[in-house]
């Protein structure tokens, strides 16, 4: 499947973003002084708000993009959407409720943290629900998109606990480092077995062809690539395959832990830290569609 | 609304004759020629007569090689929308513009609600559906709904355009939910399939195998071995001593 950047950055970013907002909102860095409210929602809101409005730079009529909230019933692109908005109005509700009023009430805090976990399970099924991406289809891919969320949404509080001189305490610092570690160990086994089997359908299924013996493509119907191609038939990545995951996992997990470890109390490190994990994330993110083959391509003669 | 609707009693599809098709590409071409000026908008190409010439078509033909040795086969194969009872592309739809009609199972975009977002494409597992490149809308297969109903055409004109120009015959349009329908009847006596059934889309198109080859001894003789053992007779005869006692 061909990686469309802005469906990377708004799968990583929103992903941080709802990730980061779950553990505010369970009260895992204190907001006492409304700078600090004010700052850390809107961090929160940018990273939610940048990557949905990332997500609709691809299409080809963003300015009709509010017709995707109707279809909520079957579609999980649309549930995504609506869920979005909602977790994104959830959280200005709880911004204003601590400003005005003081900490929302468990439920709340509980409720909404729920809110931002099934959003990012929303945007990973509206992939992981695609029957013909044999990669996707798997109920590890849910686990996968939640675990970088949450791991993610971990670092930025431990980032945000350094800048705003919170005491940090070692055991918060190791719970960080085990989320990054499961995450990356979920995407090892994910890589692993993750539509391992393929699809279930070959050429000779795709065109019932299977009376005949071996078939064979021996001509494409056109003579320059066109749509399905260029959309589903993407192959570059798989060339450098287990190069780029080393690079995912040393960016994405084994940097960051290396210093956090180090400079744990340090902002300037845990930034870091962050930065170089949502690089990984990037590149994590794009082999996730680089590397997945659809179902078409059999029709073009690749072995699926 | 991109639930699915109950299961409609007709089921308007197509049925293609492997057996027959021979790849000539002119139910491609008649495809477009009518829905670039039909349902929607037109069908975009770009660089159609330079290097790299790109566009959008609703209906592909594929070649394909099937067995091996003495019995491979090359069979053409067509390809486009298959009208699914279980169609993927409805329900991932998130604004209600892509939806099969209730009444006769035709799945259509509506494209003034459509955004472009291609998700429809890429839960087809058939790849019957292209993006427009000009309009950002997806295209697929109407199977002609703006011909099949149209009063204003001679009743011979009320088919799909690639069904209308099929010079081989290898195209049938009709009601697959009628078992006794022409098609149904003839999906019935040559083994119609489906395309990926695992894909448990339900497909409503039917593809027809090619018939099994004649066997062996049934091939007529080769011309050489005619030439030299068969007897003449007759002029041929005559002809044949005459030439003999020539030396």
């Amino acid at each position: 499947m061909r990686p469309a950047w802005s469906i990377i950055f708004f799968t990583s970013i929103s992903g941080l973003g709802f990730g980061l907002a779950a553990w505010v909102v369970l009260g895992f860095i204190d907001l006492v002084q409304p700078q600090q409210i004010f700052g850390v929602g809107s961090l929160v809101m940018l990273l939610i708000g940048a990557g949905l409005l990332s997500s609709t730079l691809h299409l080809g009529h963003p300015e009709r993009a509010w017709r995707a909230l109707s279809q909520w019933r079957s579609s999980w692109l649309s549930r995504e959407g609506v869920l979005a908005v909602l977790a994104m109005l959830a959280l200005a509700g709880w911004g204003w409720h601590l400003f005005a009023i003081g900490t929302p009430p468990l439920w709340a805090n509980i409720a909404a943290a729920l809110l931002m976990a099934v959003t990012v399970y929303a945007t990973s099924m509206i992939y992981a629900s695609l029957k013909t991406v044999a990669r996707w289809h798997h109920p590890l891919t849910p686990i996968c998109y939640l675990m970088f969320a949450a791991a993610g949404g971990l670092l930025a509080v431990l980032w945000l606990q350094a800048i705003l001189g919170q005491g940090q305490s070692d055991a918060f610092e190791l719970a960080v480092l085990l989320a990054l570690a499961s995450a990356w160990g979920v995407k090892l086994v994910w890589w692993q077995i993750a539509g391992a089997n393929g699809s279930g359908s070959t050429l000779a299924s795709a065109t019932g062809l299977a009376g005949l013996g071996e078939v064979r493509s021996i001509m494409p119907p056109h003579t320059s690539e066109n749509y399905l191609q260029h959309e589903m038939g993407f192959v570059i990545a798989r060339k450098h395959a287990s190069r780029l995951r080393l690079i995912a996992l040393g960016l994405g997990g084994g940097l960051p832990c290396l210093l956090v470890i180090l400079y744990g109390g340090s902002a300037m490190g845990i930034g870091l830290a962050l930065l170089v994990h949502m690089a990984g994330v990037f590149v994590e993110r794009w082999l996730f569609f680089a590397e997945a083959k659809h179902t078409v391509s059999i029709y073009y003669g690749h072995q699926h | 609304m991109t639930s699915l609707p109950e299961p409609s009693a007709i089921k308007l599809g197509l049925v293609i004759d492997l057996d027959i098709c021979v790849g000539c590409q002119a139910c491609v071409v008649n495809c477009k020629e009518w829905n670039t000026s039909g349902y929607g908008a037109p069908l975009s190409d770009s660089d159609a007569y330079g290097a790299q010439p790109n566009g959008a078509w609703l209906n592909r033909v594929h070649a394909f090689e099937a067995g091996t040795g003495a019995d491979a086969k090359v069979v053409h194969f067509p390809k486009s929308c298959l009208h699914c009872e279980d169609a993927p592309c409805v329900t991932v739809c998130p604004t209600g513009a892509s939806f099969k009609r209730s009444e006769d199972g035709i799945v259509l975009v509506n494209e003034d609600w459509c955004i472009g977002c291609g998700l429809c494409a890429w839960s087809c597992p058939y790849g019957a559906r292209e993006m427009d490149p000009a309009e950002g809308v997806m295209k697929k297969c109407t199977l002609c709904v703006d011909r099949i109903y149209n009063e204003n055409l001679p009743s011979e004109d009320q088919v799909p355009a690639c069904v209308r120009t099929c010079p081989t015959n290898a195209r049938h349009y009709g009601d697959l939910g009628d078992p006794n329908s022409e098609v149904s009847l003839l999906v019935a006596a040559r083994g119609g399939v489906d395309l990926m059934p695992e894909q448990n889309t339900k497909p409503v198109n039917k593809y027809l195998p090619p018939r099994p080859r004649r066997a062996a001894n049934d091939t007529p003789m080769s011309l050489l071995a005619m030439a030299d053992e068969a007897t003449p007779s007759g002029f041929w005869k005559w002809v044949d001593s005459t030439l003999e006692k020539l030396g």
